[in-house]
């Protein structure tokens, strides 16, 4: 029988698809998005993805330490809590010196 | 749980997609909420309450306040939510991206356990955060803050 089949119970599988198409959208937006605050959500979406991965191997998978997953979920949010605080701080000195937040024009470095 | 699990997935993934179609970027910031909230949901019909709760406390609530500040603080004009060239060459990577892990996923064996649900976590998050990972646990500190360090020296006017 196929894994996908909705029976009674969650599987890893359908887990794991979640965080897949969760993961391609963060991506999208990440990718294609000018504003850089649409950009950090995009990068917020794809930690919140590996997180869901992370604990649904937790849940599933056969370990000696299954809650290893859950203490790598909490480290994982924490360092994207330090992140975000840098990014938005960086954003809000991009604008304060080059009057715009819009990605594609922030090409101070291009070559 | 099937239910409750499929309904939380599906407002999560709805609402990161309203996340790109909407125009204005407090409408996504309002749908990038929603999809936190959503998500702590699945967390918990994964057994995963402690970090279910920390979720709604740091992503729904201090990213999003954070943002909510950045984007306060931007011009009204660089308030939409427009997209750039990339459109076409983004999805065709995402769709490949999403396909391959999705055919991994299947294709593979993953030795899943019978053991049921966990009852309570946070116990168990507690005593291994300070035995086996007391390093990376005070790492993790020194990197809040040195984050917060950052930020503030950052945005700091120069007098």
């Amino acid at each position: 029988m196929s894994p996908l089949v909705l029976d009674a119970r969650v599987t890893l599988e359908q887990v794991l698809i979640v965080g897949a198409i969760l993961f391609s959208i963060g991506l999208y937006i990440a990718l294609t998005k000018r504003n850089a605050v649409g950009v950090l959500m995009g990068i917020e979406l794809m930690l919140n993805a590996v997180n869901l991965t992370f604990l649904g191997f937790a849940r599933f998978v056969e370990s000696p330490r299954p809650i290893d997953g859950h203490v790598f979920a909490v480290f994982v949010i924490t360092v994207a809590a330090a992140e975000a605080a840098v990014a938005l701080a960086l954003v809000v000195a991009i604008y304060r010196f080059r009057d715009t937040i819009d990605v594609d024009r922030i090409n101070l470095l291009r070559w | 749980m099937v239910i409750a699990f499929w309904t939380l997935a599906a407002l999560t993934l709805g609402s990161a997609v309203m996340i790109v179609l909407t125009r204005n970027l407090l409408h996504a910031l309002l749908c990038l909420i929603l999809s936190f909230v959503g998500m702590a949901g699945v967390f918990i019909t994964l057994s995963a309450d402690f970090v279910a709760v920390v979720q709604v406390l740091v992503y729904a609530g201090a990213i999003a306040v954070l943002m909510l500040f950045a984007i306060m603080l931007s011009p009204r004009s660089g308030r939409d939510n427009a997209a750039n060239m990339l459109q076409l060459p983004a999805l065709v990577l995402c769709g490949l991206f999403a396909a391959g892990v999705t055919f991994t996923v299947i294709e593979t064996d993953w030795r899943e356990a019978s053991r049921g649900s966990f009852d309570t976590t946070a116990e168990a998050i507690g005593q291994a955060l300070l035995s086996p990972f007391v390093l990376p646990f005070e790492i993790a500190s020194v990197l809040l803050v040195v984050a917060m360090v950052g930020a503030i020296v950052l945005v700091r006017e120069d007098s």
